[in-house]
């Protein structure tokens, strides 16, 4: 499994400790899978001009070919204006429209206030959808007060991370092993 | 009452059936099979012995594209149709696509019509856009003009088509004063058509400049396309053309074998393997096991289920002639040999004997 975890704010901290968070989670549990975190505020990315993904360069490049290389997906973003933040949405845009077909996504969101619960529910959830994800049903979401000097220290905020990176795993073994079995009966 | 078209169009005979070819991008890929990738030069040679043989079959038409990607040997498409014009005696030649955006349409327009004059006149021209768009930094260009450039440049070249003395201006290209444009096609004008893939906003630009269309197709069900084929006619018709007088080519994957599981066993690899390497994505095997399906747009299967597929298409589209791209991702040459032959003796006499329109 080629695990890709994308932390998609380049404001302030709390993104970044949540997906760091799930990245020492995934190491802790599956430490044979290969890992990549990728953080949008370390790297230079352009706006999609509608070319294909493999054409762009350098950060750009990376971003594209490291996301369509994984199987399972660990979004990570902030909640801005009611939505994902345009960083993320640019991500989706450099992509090809059927980017995440045989792929197991996950998301988990941060907000301001609990207002925002459903933002992952109505914005990020049809994108994925489009994009042919295969989506983990829960997700989990992380407000404000649960961070503390760039830790979480809401402990039922953590265990619900590991639920959720264990649900993941769990999906994509067994999306992978369908899809082996579902292509072997093709006998071609 | 129509207007007059001032573009060349090809002359196809109905009543003899629709007009089969075949058509390479000139892709340079491993062959998955093996795990081997022949030199750039073979595959040239090869490509040209592939129109011979296609020649020699009894096909009516090669077409080669233009690319300028990794893994690609086509940059200088016309050249080799150049040598192809010298192997081949009676087939037409055509590039598909000539990328009309990134070159000189007056160097474009010197160069077919040479070929025309090598080939004693079987030469077109298909002028696309390009879906890969590395060539625009490659060849000094800006993306961000990537339609505008098509569109002056198509219609530059379509004005040289029509005119051997021509005076123009434009954004791209220095003004033309009274320049005189030789050589000259044999007949005078040569045939060009605009290559059209995906959705139909290209078909529409296709259809109002009353020009022949070339629609290129992947994969999917044959019913998809048929909204950018009517959309091309509806322009067409729109804008004052006799719709019914505008040929349509049909272009897409193709594979012969004796029987169906054989012919997909043995291409799905340089499909899946093949559009890693120059798209980035593998075809999905899902979508590929659907080409047993006579409404599945991918002609792979045995000779007698490829015949059906393509008279359902014809059905369909109505289209004058459909190509088939049966060289993609490394295919060994005995097979495109085998596949040629496939078609010589068996496809091409049935689908031309059932399209032929009857007199009454």
């Amino acid at each position: 499994m080629n695990i890709v975890v994308i932390s998609s704010s380049k404001v302030g901290t709390k993104t970044q400790t949540a997906t760091k968070k799930v990245v020492e989670l995934i190491q802790a549990h599956y430490p044979g899978e290969s890992l990549t975190l990728i953080d949008l505020k370390e790297l230079d990315i352009v706006f999609s001009d509608g070319r294909n993904y493999l054409d762009y360069s350098g950060d750009t490049a990376y971003v594209t070919k490291t996301v369509m290389d994984a199987d399972v997906l660990f979004i990570g973003a902030p909640t801005f204006q009611g939505s994902i933040p345009a960083t993320l949405k640019n991500i989706f845009d450099l992509l090809p429209q059927n980017a995440l077909y045989h792929k197991t996504v996950a998301m988990i969101m941060m907000a301001g206030s609990p207002k925002h619960f459903l933002v992952a529910e109505t914005q990020l959830k049809p994108i994925l959808s489009y994009m042919k994800a295969n989506i983990v049903p829960n997700y989990v979401f992380i407000e404000d007060k649960d961070f503390h000097l760039q830790k979480i220290v809401n402990d039922d905020v953590l265990l619900r991370l590991e639920t959720l990176v264990e649900n993941t795993l769990v999906l994509a073994r067994t999306y992978a092993e369908i899809w082996r079995q579902q292509e072997d009966s093709y006998d071609f | 009452m129509a207007k007059e078209n001032k573009n060349c169009l090809p002359a196809f005979d109905a009543s003899k059936g629709i007009e089969f070819g075949i058509y390479t991008l000139g892709d340079h890929l491993i062959n998955p099979h093996t795990g081997k990738r022949i030199s750039a030069g073979q595959r040239l040679r090869e490509i040209v012995e592939m129109a011979r043989l296609a020649d020699d079959a009894g096909l009516d038409v090669f077409v080669m594209g233009e690319s300028h990607q990794d893994y690609f040997v086509s940059q200088a498409h016309s050249v080799v149709l150049s040598a192809i014009a010298q192997a081949t005696k009676n087939i037409r030649i055509s590039s598909g696509a000539t990328i009309i955006s990134t070159s000189d349409p007056v160097r474009v327009y010197e160069d077919f019509a040479t070929i025309d004059l090598l080939s004693n006149g079987r030469t077109e021209i298909v002028a696309g856009r390009a879906s890969r768009v590395g060539l625009f930094e490659l060849l000094g260009y800006d993306l961000r003009d990537y339609e505008a450039l098509f569109e002056e440049k198509f219609d530059l070249l379509l004005q040289i088509n029509q005119n051997e003395h021509l005076t123009w201006q434009g954004e791209f290209r220095a003004p033309l004063n009274n320049a005189h444009i030789i050589p000259r096609p044999l007949k005078g004008q040569l045939p060009i058509w605009r290559a059209v893939g995906g959705g139909p906003g290209s078909a529409v630009m296709a259809g109002r400049a009353g020009v022949p269309m070339y629609m290129a197709h992947l994969g999917g069900p044959t019913g998809a396309f048929t909204g950018t084929i009517a959309a091309y006619r509806e322009a067409a018709r729109e804008s004052g053309y006799d719709a019914a007088a505008l040929p349509v080519t049909t272009a897409g994957f193709f594979y012969a074998a004796e029987d169906t599981l054989t012919a997909l066993r043995e291409y799905y690899p340089h499909i899946n393997e093949g559009m890693k390497f120059t798209n980035g994505q593998g075809f999905p095997k899902q979508a590929f096991a659907q080409a047993q399906d006579v409404r599945s747009i991918i002609n792979v299967g045995s000779p007698q289920q490829i015949i059906e597929k393509i008279l359902y298409q014809h059905e369909q589209f109505g289209m004058q002639r459909y190509v088939a791209q049966l060289d993609f991702g490394g295919v060994p040459f005995d097979k495109i040999r085998q596949n040629i032959e496939m078609i010589g003796t068996e496809i091409l006499p049935a689908v031309k004997k059932h399209t032929a329109k009857k007199e009454n």
